[in-house]
């Protein structure tokens, strides 16, 4: 049995310490918000918080996270950041498909949680591991400025 | 749309009293059935049925909105529900061709406005007043002394009553819209910001098991043998079975691997080591392809399209230019792998799946397992992107197939490396273009001779080359010959199929055409389209010659003063019956690398856009899809593909997303869809930008930053 944290409660997980986080949460934990989308680290869909850093559940080992403090996208709106990004994805209407959201909101609140007001290179350098298929980046970085209470124009009319 | 069907109402009670309405198609034979679009309960909420798949192009959103315009519904007061997949009951149901819009758009609206009759008829009873002398707002009927009723007060009245036939009701003038033209964001959305379980790949059935299936990376190899024993004994994994292929499009031969939950499945496939028949891939390879293709354009193919006399106006042309164009292999990749759970019973097959097309998905099934597909539900989950990869269901009938061996429900994923070996590729082609034009800088003749792929001797899927409407529409000698390479490799549709390369290989080509007759490519365009505006074909010159002159001024087209190593580009695509003229502005460095700054859409689709938030959306997504799509291909080696993940299938990420800025011309014809035609024609603006910004003509994709680096000067 390995115990791990989410979102402030203990969670007994009955699976190998190598397995990684991704599966232990969606399959063991049926908590499915956080997406498989390469298993490489390489998409950030299943990107976490561990401790506050934005990780990529798919290359994390179980075993390696005793003590550790673990947060899902089920979590985050707990948070000042998380509920401010939330928002801000909403009320700017950022999705298409919507998989990779939960991932992209994750990095965000990462980066706002060190960079309250992050500029537009800031945003470029904390997103760029995340892949949007649908290609809502520009929606994704005036969400991110948004719930940073920067301006932003209302993107949703031509 | 098939025009031998006929619509039909019917009303009738639902649970609680309310109202339901439905409608159905009159079949060519006469059968009729009934189906549940709107319910109305009697507090007055308001629930409408979205008969298409959603696979993040907002279709479950704006389909309902069609019918809330009409029925006048309050927009808070509507929960949005997927619909069954039952084309007896709903008609075609299906993501793809950009069609939903152009399909959809009067049948939802009169599902709405019958709806409202009803709803009027309801309250002309209750006061025995005419039903002319009600209105209707915001979930109210209002009649003319000021009395009014909620939806809800008259839902149970309303279901007793016949709805008119489909014809007779006066659909809202235009003017009177509320809802259609006013933003609403995805209907999903909330869900989605929270993470909860709704796309296919986060289905769970009670008992239910994992199942990875693991195929030839060759194409088309049969399995000679495979020990399962060390994989039957990996951790979490309770079965492996060997499944015999019927289909390429559906169940090829394989290894299923089953477990308590996937990671285990996926992590026994280390323990298989099985034996493929892999001679029937040696030798299709991506450089055997290319040698091939140029052979074959030095003779003739067969002719797929001829007007005037081509050879003769090259012979006698001041000019001619000539260019080969090759355009690589793509595989779709939507973020969602594909994925599908299945629970195969006495009395039928059940199926959850990510798809495009859910109907056909029962007619494989059906074939797969040799059971009527009648008996094959499929419930359609969101997906997480198609981008036209979910026009194949062979995730479909592998899950079926698995799931009635193992006697339990079964979730099947397929890893990333899984998706992309297995994918129904865009196909590659390869284009020799000649074009001549006169003393004056008129062009007189367009030559093309594609070679693309084919399967048992037939074009490929998405191998067409007759996509580009442009060309044969004003040139006077004009000729189209194909020839085909037989291939192995599985090819699909994928986003703008066949238009996201012909664009391209014609629109570049045009560009080649226009700076070698001395001439501005907008000037050049809109020289030709003026020539023929009152030509009436598939292609409207009038409707593009508008797009193109407008995205000419938003983006100050010929006027701005560029720095050096930057570059303005322009082309024009029709496809999907939309209009889309683009202009992308460039960099290129030194070293090669290259970044696109801004582009400008303008497109026409027609006299409404129905939610703008999600059209923007689509045109800001297609853009940017279409110039990632520069930087990535697919190769092949012996019959197989060469890449695996996103390492080395490179896709636009967010510090190369450019400014994007879209306008839409609003035409008097009715409106049509926007998956996919402002994809096509910012690939040849990239392209002729980076011309104009360094110099160098790109006529192969992917681009190379190599290819671009400025020449090193001799010593």
């Amino acid at each position: 049995m390995i115990t791990l944290t989410i979102n402030g409660k203990p969670h007994e997980v009955d699976a190998p310490e190598d397995m990684p986080l991704l599966w232990a949460l969606r399959d063991e934990l049926d908590l499915k918000g956080t997406k498989f989308g390469c298993g490489v680290a390489q998409c950030g869909a299943c990107t976490v918080h561990i401790d506050g850093e934005a990780t990529r559940a798919c290359v994390t080992a179980i075993g390696s996270l005793d003590g550790a403090k673990i947060t899902t996208i089920e979590g985050i709106g707990d948070t000042r950041e998380g509920q401010a990004l939330q928002t801000a994805w909403l009320e700017l209407d950022v999705m298409q498909c919507g998989y990779c959201q939960a991932g992209q909101i994750m990095t965000a609140a990462a980066l706002l949680a060190k960079t309250p007001k992050p500029d537009d290179a800031a945003i470029d350098e904390a997103m760029e591991g995340n892949l949007c298929r649908c290609a809502t980046y520009k929606r994704i970085r005036a969400a991110i400025k948004s719930a940073s209470g920067q301006p932003v124009d209302d993107l949703r009319s031509a | 749309m098939d025009t031998t069907r006929r619509l039909f109402l019917q009303a009738g009670a639902g649970i609680g009293g309310g109202l339901l309405l439905g409608f159905g198609f009159a079949r060519a034979e006469g059968t009729q059935a009934l189906t549940d679009y709107v319910s109305i309960t009697p507090d007055g909420l308001i629930t409408i049925m979205a008969k298409n798949p959603e696979i993040g192009q907002g279709a479950k959103t704006m389909l309902p909105i069609l019918i809330a315009e009409e029925l006048d519904a309050d927009w808070p007061q509507v929960r949005i529900e997927t619909a069954p997949s039952d084309e007896a009951r709903y008609g075609a149901q299906f993501a793809g061709g950009s069609m939903t819009t152009t399909m959809n758009w009067e049948p939802m609206r009169q599902v709405g406005a019958a709806a409202r009759w009803l709803l009027i008829e309801a309250a002309a009873q209750k006061l025995s007043a005419p039903h002319d002398a009600f209105t209707t707002a915001k979930g109210q009927v209002i009649h003319t002394s000021g009395k009014t009723f909620t939806y809800g007060e008259l839902a149970a009245e309303a279901a007793k009553l016949t709805p008119p036939a489909a014809e007779s009701l006066k659909l809202k003038d235009p003017k009177d819209f509320k809802l259609i033209g006013q933003s609403q964001n995805g209907y999903d959305s909330p869900k989605i910001v929270k993470g909860e379980p709704i796309f296919g790949i986060d289905m769970t059935l009670p008992g239910m098991l994992y199942a990875v299936y693991v195929k030839s990376p060759v194409y088309g190899a049969r399995l000679q043998s495979c020990d399962l024993t060390a994989a039957k004994a990996m951790p979490g994994v309770t079965d492996v079975f060997i499944l015999k292929g019927t289909d390429w499009h559906g169940l090829q031969d394989g290894i299923a691997i089953l477990a308590k939950s996937w990671w285990y499945a996926q992590n026994a496939r280390t323990a298989l080591e099985p034996v493929w028949d892999d001679a029937v891939g040696a030798s299709h390879d991506s450089a055997v392809y290319l040698e091939q293709a140029k052979a074959l354009v030095k003779s003739a193919g067969e002719i797929r399209q001829q007007s005037g006399d081509t050879d003769a106006a090259l012979k006698s042309a001041a000019k001619t230019i000539d260019a080969f164009y090759q355009v690589p292999f793509l595989a779709h990749v939507p973020m969602e792998p594909q994925n599908c759970t299945a629970r195969v019973t006495d009395s039928g097959v059940e199926i959850w799946a990510p798809t495009q097309v859910p109907n056909s998905g029962k007619e494989l099934v059906g074939k797969t397992l040799g059971v009527a597909p009648e008996t094959v539900t499929v419930h359609m989950r969101r997906a997480g992107g198609g981008f036209g990869r979910r026009l194949e269901n062979d995730y479909m009938a592998e899950v079926a197939a698995i799931a009635r061996k193992a006697g339990k429900p079964v979730k099947l994923v397929w890893s990333r490396e899984d998706d992309i070996a297995h994918d129904f590729f865009r196909p590659g082609c390869y284009h020799a273009l000649r074009a001549g034009v006169d003393a004056a800088g008129k062009l007189t003749a367009y030559a093309c001779h594609s070679v693309t792929f084919s399967r048992d001797g037939k074009v490929a899927q998405g191998a067409g080359i007759d996509g580009n409407a442009f060309a044969p529409l004003v040139t006077p000698n004009f000729r189209l010959e194909q020839s085909l390479i037989e291939t192995t490799i599985p090819t699909g549709y994928l986003r703008a199929p066949a238009s996201n390369a012909l664009a391209f290989v014609h629109e570049s080509f045009w560009d080649e055409i226009a700076h070698a007759a001395g001439q501005d490519p907008v000037a050049f365009r809109l020289a030709q389209l003026d020539a023929h505006l009152n030509d009436k074909a598939n292609y409207n010159p009038a409707r593009m010659r508008t797009v193109l002159q407008t995205v000419a001024e938003r983006s100050n087209w010929g006027k701005a003063r560029l720095p050096k190593g930057e570059g303005m580009g322009v082309a024009t695509y029709f496809s999907h019956r939309g209009y889309f003229a683009e202009v992308a502005h460039v960099r290129v460095a030194d070293d090669g690398q290259w970044r696109v700054l801004q582009v400008w859409a303008v497109g026409d689709v027609g006299a409404h856009i129905i939610n703008p938030t999600g059209a923007l959306n689509q045109v800001e997504g297609s853009v940017m899809d279409g110039i990632g799509s520069m930087e990535a291909e697919v190769t092949f080696e012996k019959g197989r593909a060469v890449q695996s993940n996103f390492h080395d299938i490179p896709m636009m990420r967010m510090p190369k997303a450019p400014k994007i800025d879209v306008h839409f011309v609003q035409s008097d014809f009715p409106p049509t869809g926007l998956g996919e035609p402002a994809l096509p024609p910012v690939i040849p603006a990239v392209a002729n930008a980076i011309y104009t910004a360094c110099g160098v003509r790109l006529r192969k994709l992917p681009i190379l930053p190599e290819t671009l680096a400025a020449k090193p000067v001799a010593a």
